[in-house]
C-alpha cells in the first residue's frame, strides 16, 4: 500500500528539515522517495508532520507496574473508559492498564517507548505486559547496577567477564541495553540501608558506585551496544545531590565510545530529581545551572528530564531506599519489591501539587534544565512516567516549553508557589522552544541516543512511523496559545506506525501488536561460554529458579526487532 | 509412613519441571516417565508428587452434557463446545470463575470472552487472599522474592499459616533450611518463629512459638507495634500473651539483619479479616525504620497470584472484575462471585480449573445447582456434580506448557513433559474455541438485527 502525506509542514531534525512544506511518502511500511500515481493521498496541507514520538524513559510494563495497579484501585478507577468497536476498555491515570498505555501513546503520536527497568528474574513478566500493550513498540532495559555478579567483577576489575555476562543476559532476558539504578544503593537496601555519593561502598561487596559505573560503561563500549549505559544516579531526590550527579557523569568521561550510532557514553535519566543544591528541604536550592553547565560542556552526556507535571501520581523505581524515604515523608502506602541477586524496587503514591513549595520547586528545576541545556540533542522530554507525572502530560509540558508567557503566568497567579522562582532561576529564563526543538527532544534525540537505525527520522528506508498534528506553524503563536498546543499534541491528527494509520483525529482507529526491541551481540560467544561456567555454580546455589526456567523463551517476544551488534565494532 | 522403594523402572527423566500445586511453584522437579505416564517425581513434596503421579485418578476424559434426566452423557467436542458457547452467548450475567490452576495463556482468551459477553471474571482470591489484597490496597505491599529470604533472612515468621502441611517445601527450598549467600549454615543461621493459636507442625519445629488467642491477631500485632514505638503496654496480657513476651519479641524483631513474615488464611479469615493484615503490614513498615523486613502472603494455588497479576495489567484490577457495562468495575461485595451468587444474579457460571462445588458456602452452591454450569477441569469433583457441560482440559506443567506466577510474583514457564490423553484438549484451546464460537453467534445476532 502506498501513501502520500501531501503538503504538510515537516519537522525532521535528523535530516535538517525544520518546517519545510513538503510531501512525505511511504510504501509497505517504509518511508520512500517516490510513489506511483496510485498512491493514496492524505491531505495534510499546512499541518505539522514529524516522525512518530520516541519516549526514552518510562515505566510502562513489568512487576512494579502491576504492584501499583493491584494496590491502587483508586488510580485505576480514574481513567476508565467504555470499550469501542476498535479499543478495549481502559483504566488508570498514573498507572494505566496495558491496553490503555498503548492507546494513549498512540493518540499523542508516539510510536516507541522504553521500559526503563526490567529485573532479569522477572523479565518474562515485563514481556507479557509488552505483549498486552498495543500500537507502541517497547524497548526494555534490564537492570544491572546492583547485580551480584556485576558487583563482584566490578570490584575485581574484570571488564571482559562483565561484558560477556551482559551479552548473554541481553539474550536471556531479551533486553536492549544496560540500566543502572542507584548503583550499590539498592544492594544496601537489601539490608535496609543506602549509599551516599559515588564513593560510598556497598555493604559486604565493598564496591563503590564509581567502580560499578566505570566497569559497566567499559563493558558497554567493549560490546559496542547501540545505547550507552542508562543511569539513575545515587542520591535521587536529596537536597544537595547535584555534585553526586556531576561526579557520576564525570567518572566515565575518559571511557572511549565504540558505537558510531550515538554520541554519548552515558545517559543521565530524570535529571530533574538529581539537580538539587542546599542541605535539606528547608534550604533547598536549584542545582540545575551546574548540571546544565556540565552537560553543555560535555558531549559524552545526554539526559532526559523527568518533568514534574503537578498531578497525583504513583512513584515507582528500582531505587528501593528512596521509596521508603518517600513513604516516611508523605505517609502514603508503601510497596516494595526486592529481587534476589539483582535489584530491588519500591512504590509510593505521591501528590505533586502547585500548592506545595517543594513540588513547585521541582517543577521549576525540570523546566530550568530544558531551558538551560543549549543543545536539544542532549536533552529529551520525559516525566519518568509515572514518577514525576503520567506520560499523557507530555503535550502540556510542550506547551510550557514553547511559552515563557505561560510559565510566567503560572508563577504570577500562584498556580505554582514562590519557591518556583525564589529557589530557582526559572523566572529569569525567557527561552521559548520552537517546533523543531520540540521535534528534537521528543523524536530525533531519543532515536540518536538509543542508536535506532529504523525510526526517529523520515529518511527513505526508515519505518513509516509518522505523526501529524492539527496545527499550522505559520498561523499559530505558541507563546500566546499554550492551550491549543497542548490540545494538538495530545490528539494527533494522524499517527502512522509501520505505514498503518492507527490514529485519526485523536481517535484510535486501528490496533496492532507492538514489537519488542532487543540487542543481540555477536562475536562474543567464546567469552559468554567461559563466563557461564563461572556463573552457573553461583546461579544454582543462590537463585530459587532453575536456569532453564529463568530465561525468556522466544514465545514471549512474538514480534521482535533485533538489533544485531558485532562486539566491539 | 511406610518405606517406599525408589522408582527405578522408567524410560526417561524430564528435568526442571514445575510443580502445579501450591504457590511455591518449585521448578526443580524431575519427572520419571514410562509409557507416556509420570511414574515417579523427584524433589517434589508429597502433595506435589501425588498430584502429578495420580493425574489419571478420577480424570475427566471426554466432554459431557447433562441430559433431561439429569445424567451426564458423553458427547463429541463440537457438540459440547457449541452447547457451552450457546449458554455463554445467551447469558445476561455470566461469571467465569477459577483460573488459578491454569495458564496465563488460557486467561488471555478468557478475558476476551469476558469482555465480549460482559461477564464477571473472578478467581480464588475472592474466597482466600481477597482480604490480603484489600489490606494491600489500604496500607501497602512490602514484598521480596523468595531468594532474598534464602540469601539474607535471619528471622522468618509464619503467622496464620502452617507451611509444613500446606506448602511443604517452603521452608526446605526457600526460607529456612537452604544455605544462602549470607546464611551459609542454613537453618542454624536463622530464627524460625510461628505466631499461631495452633501448635501446628510448623510451630513444632520453630525456635519460638507465640500461641495467641483465636481472633487475637489484631490485638497482638497492635501490641507489637506499640512496643516498637516505645509505648507502654498497659495490660499484662494481650491476646493471651504476656506483655513481657511481646516486648521481648519486638526487641528481637528490631534487631535482626533481615526478617521475613509469611501469612496465610489464618489471618485473612479470623474475626478482623483484612484489618489483621493491615496491622501486620503496618508492623512490617514500622520495623523497616530499624532494619529490613518484608512480607508475602502464602498463596495457595500455583497461579492464583498469576490471575491477579494478569487482570491488573490487562484491566487495572486484581480480581472480581465485572465487564457487564462495557468497562471494568471492581467493587468488593458487589462484583465478587459469592455476592453475585448469593444474590442470585448470575445466570450462567463457567468454572475453569477450580472446585466451587467443594469450597463455596451453601447458599452460593445452591444457586449454582439452579443455573447452567460449564466446567473446564481435569478431575471429577463436586463441581462436576452440578455441571451441565463438562469440558476436560489438560494438566498445565505436565501435559502442556504455560506461564504461571509464583507467590512472590516470579514468572515461570511451566514446560510440557508428557502428552495429554488423546480425548482431552488444552485449556487454552478450549477457551479459544469458546471465544470463537461465541463471537460467531454474536456476529450472527448482529447481522440479523441489522436486517
Amino acid at each position: 500500500m502506498e501513501y502520500i502525506l501531501k503538503n504538510g509542514i515537516v519537522y525532521d531534525p535528523a535530516n535538517n528539515i525544520a518546517g519545510e512544506k513538503k510531501d512525505v511518502m511511504f510504501k509497505d511500511g517504509k518511508i520512500v522517495d517516490n510513489v506511483s500515481s496510485d498512491a493514496k493521498v492524505l491531505d495534510v496541507t499546512d499541518k505539522i508532520v514529524m516522525p512518530a514520538g520516541i519516549d526514552p524513559h518510562a515505566h510502562v510494563a513489568g512487576p512494579k507496574l502491576v504492584v501499583g495497579r493491584i494496590y491502587r484501585p483508586e488510580d485505576s478507577r480514574k481513567g476508565v473508559t467504555t470499550k469501542t468497536d476498535v479499543c478495549r476498555s481502559e483504566s488508570g491515570f498514573s498507572i494505566p492498564s496495558c491496553p490503555a498505555t498503548g492507546y494513549r501513546y498512540s493518540r499523542m503520536g508516539y510510536g516507541t517507548v522504553t521500559e526503563a527497568a526490567m529485573p532479569p528474574l522477572e523479565a518474562k513478566h515485563t514481556h507479557e505486559e509488552i505483549m498486552a500493550i498495543p500500537n507502541v513498540d517497547v524497548t526494555p532495559l534490564p537492570l544491572f547496577g546492583n547485580n551480584w555478579f556485576v558487583l563482584q567483577w566490578a570490584k575485581e576489575g574484570k571488564i571482559e567477564e562483565i561484558a560477556a555476562f551482559i551479552s548473554s543476559w541481553l539474550k536471556i532476558t531479551k533486553g536492549y541495553g544496560i540500566k543502572i539504578v542507584n548503583p550499590c544503593g539498592t544492594e544496601a537496601w537489601g539490608w535496609g540501608g543506602n549509599v551516599h555519593g559515588i564513593d560510598d561502598p556497598a555493604p559486604y561487596f565493598d564496591v563503590t558506585a564509581r567502580e560499578v559505573l566505570r566497569a559497566l560503561s567499559q563493558a558497554n563500549e567493549m560490546l559496542g551496544l547501540p545505547h550507552s549505559i542508562h543511569v539513575h544516579p545515587n542520591d535521587l531526590g536529596h537536597p544537595g545531590n547535584f555534585p553526586t550527579t556531576i561526579n557520576t557523569l564525570e567518572c566515565v568521561k575518559d571511557i572511549e565510545k565504540s558505537s558510531g550510532m550515538r554520541d554519548q557514553t552515558i545517559h543521565l535519566t530524570h535529571a530533574q530529581f538529581h539537580s538539587y543544591a542546599g542541605t535539606s528541604w528547608r534550604d533547598v536550592e536549584s542545582g540545575a545551572t551546574e548540571v546544565a553547565d556540565y552537560i553543555n560542556k560535555n558531549k559524552h552526556v545526554t539526559c532526559d528530564v523527568g518533568q514534574i507535571t503537578l498531578d497525583e501520581t504513583t512513584t515507582m523505581t528500582a531505587d528501593g531506599p528512596m521509596e521508603f524515604d518517600l513513604h516516611q515523608l508523605n505517609g502514603l502506602k508503601w510497596a516494595n519489591k526486592d529481587i534476589e541477586l539483582e535489584t530491588g524496587s519500591g512504590i509510593v503514591p505521591f501528590i505533586y501539587s502547585g500548592k506545595a513549595p517543594v513540588s513547585s520547586f521541582q517543577w521549576a528545576v525540570g523546566l530550568e534544565l530544558f531551558l538551560l541545556i543549549k543543545d536539544p540533542w542532549q536533552v529529551c522530554l520525559t516525566t519518568d512516567h509515572p514518577n514525576a507525572g503520567p506520560f499523557i502530560r507530555y503535550p502540556r509540558i510542550i506547551s510550557w516549553l514553547m511559552s515563557s508567557e505561560r510559565r510566567q503566568e503560572m508563577m504570577d497567579n500562584l498556580e505554582v508557589r514562590v519557591w518556583s522562582y525564589k529557589r530557582t532561576s526559572l523566572g529569569s529564563l525567557d527561552r521559548d522552544y520552537d517546533f523543531n526543538e520540540i521535534a528534537t527532544i521528543t523524536r530525533a534525540a531519543p532515536a540518536k541516543i538509543y542508536g535506532y537505525q529504523d525510526r526517529g527520522e523520515l529518511t527513505p528506508g526508515y519505518n513509516a512511523d509518522i505523526a501529524v498534528y492539527d496545527l499550522n506553524p505559520n498561523d499559530i503563536d505558541p507563546i500566546k496559545e499554550p492551550a491549543a498546543i497542548e490540545k494538538a499534541f495530545g490528539n494527533a491528527m494522524y499517527t502512522i506506525k509501520d505505514g498503518q494509520i492507527l490514529v485519526k483525529d485523536g481517535e484510535v482507529v486501528k490496533v496492532v501488536p507492538s514489537h519488542t526491541l532487543w540487542t543481540n551481540v555477536n562475536g562474543f560467544e567464546e567469552q559468554e561460554k567461559a563466563v557461564m561456567e563461572q556463573v552457573m555454580p553461583t546461579f544454582n546455589r543462590f537463585y530459587t529458579v532453575k536456569f532453564e526456567n529463568y530465561k525468556v523463551h522466544d514465545h514471549f517476544t512474538p514480534y521482535p526487532i533485533v538489533t544485531e551488534v558485532q562486539a566491539g565494532k | 509412613m511406610a518405606y517406599e522403594p525408589p522408582v527405578t523402572d522408567y524410560d526417561e527423566i524430564v528435568e526442571n519441571c514445575t510443580c502445579a500445586f501450591c504457590g511455591c511453584n518449585c521448578d526443580d522437579l524431575d519427572f520419571l516417565v514410562k509409557d507416556g505416564h509420570v511414574v515417579g517425581v523427584r524433589h517434589a513434596c508429597r502433595l506435589g508428587a501425588s498430584k502429578v503421579m495420580e493425574d489419571m485418578d478420577q480424570r475427566l476424559l471426554v466432554p459431557m452434557i447433562r441430559d433431561e434426566n439429569g445424567e451426564l452423557q458423553e458427547v463429541d467436542w463440537d457438540t459440547a463446545l457449541d452447547k457451552a458457547a450457546e449458554l455463554i452467548a445467551g447469558a445476561v450475567r455470566p461469571i467465569f470463575y477459577g483460573w488459578s490452576e491454569t495458564s496465563i495463556e488460557t486467561m488471555k482468551h478468557g478475558i476476551r470472552l469476558g469482555e465480549l459477553v460482559g461477564a464477571v471474571l473472578d478467581n480464588q482470591a475472592t474466597i482466600c487472599h481477597g482480604p490480603s489484597l484489600q489490606a494491600v490496597q489500604n496500607v501497602g505491599y512490602p514484598v521480596a522474592t523468595l531468594g532474598e529470604i534464602k540469601n539474607r533472612a535471619d528471622m522468618i515468621v509464619y503467622t496464620g499459616s502452617n507451611p509444613m502441611n500446606s506448602h511443604p517445601r517452603h521452608l526446605a527450598r526457600y526460607t529456612t533450611f537452604p544455605r544462602g549467600w549470607f546464611r551459609q549454615r542454613g537453618r542454624f543461621d536463622r530464627t524460625l518463629v510461628t505466631m499461631d493459636p495452633k501448635y501446628s507442625d510448623t510451630a513444632k519445629m520453630s525456635d519460638i512459638w507465640i500461641g495467641f488467642e483465636q481472633n487475637g491477631d489484631y490485638g497482638f500485632y497492635n501490641a507489637i507495634r506499640a512496643a516498637l514505638k516505645g509505648k507502654e503496654i498497659d495490660q499484662d496480657y494481650v491476646s493471651g500473651i504476656p506483655k513481657e513476651v511481646i516486648m521481648e519479641l519486638a526487641e528481637k524483631m528490631k534487631n535482626v539483619q533481615f526478617g521475613a513474615l509469611y501469612f496465610g488464611l489464618g489471618l485473612t479469615h479470623t474475626l478482623s479479616k483484612q484489618r489483621n493484615i493491615d496491622m501486620a503490614i503496618e508492623m512490617l513498615t514500622d520495623l523497616n525504620e530499624y532494619t529490613k523486613w518484608v512480607l508475602t502472603p502464602m498463596r495457595g494455588h500455583f497461579n492464583v497470584n498469576g490471575f491477579n497479576i494478569f487482570m491488573a495489567y490487562e484491566m487495572g484490577f486484581p480480581y472480581g472484575v465485572d465487564f457487564c457495562r462495557g468497562y471494568q468495575r471492581y467493587m468488593n461485595g458487589e462484583t465478587n462471585t459469592i455476592d453475585l451468587l448469593t444474590r442470585k444474579e448470575c445466570d450462567v457460571f463457567m468454572v475453569i480449573a477450580a472446585d466451587p462445588g467443594a469450597h463455596y458456602p451453601g447458599g452460593a452452591v445452591k444457586h449454582l445447582a439452579e443455573i447452567p454450569v460449564i466446567q473446564v477441569d481435569i478431575h471429577w469433583g463436586p463441581s462436576t456434580e452440578i455441571a451441565d457441560v463438562v469440558l476436560p482440559g489438560s494438566f498445565i506443567g505436565v501435559e502442556c506448557g504455560g506461564t504461571s506466577y509464583r507467590m512472590d510474583g516470579v514468572p515461570i514457564y511451566m514446560k510440557k513433559a508428557i502428552d495429554k490423553p488423546e480425548t482431552c484438549r488444552d485449556d487454552e484451546w478450549i477457551i479459544r474455541e469458546l471465544l470463537e464460537r461465541v463471537q460467531k453467534i454474536k456476529d450472527e445476532e448482529a447481522a440479523l438485527a441489522s436486517k
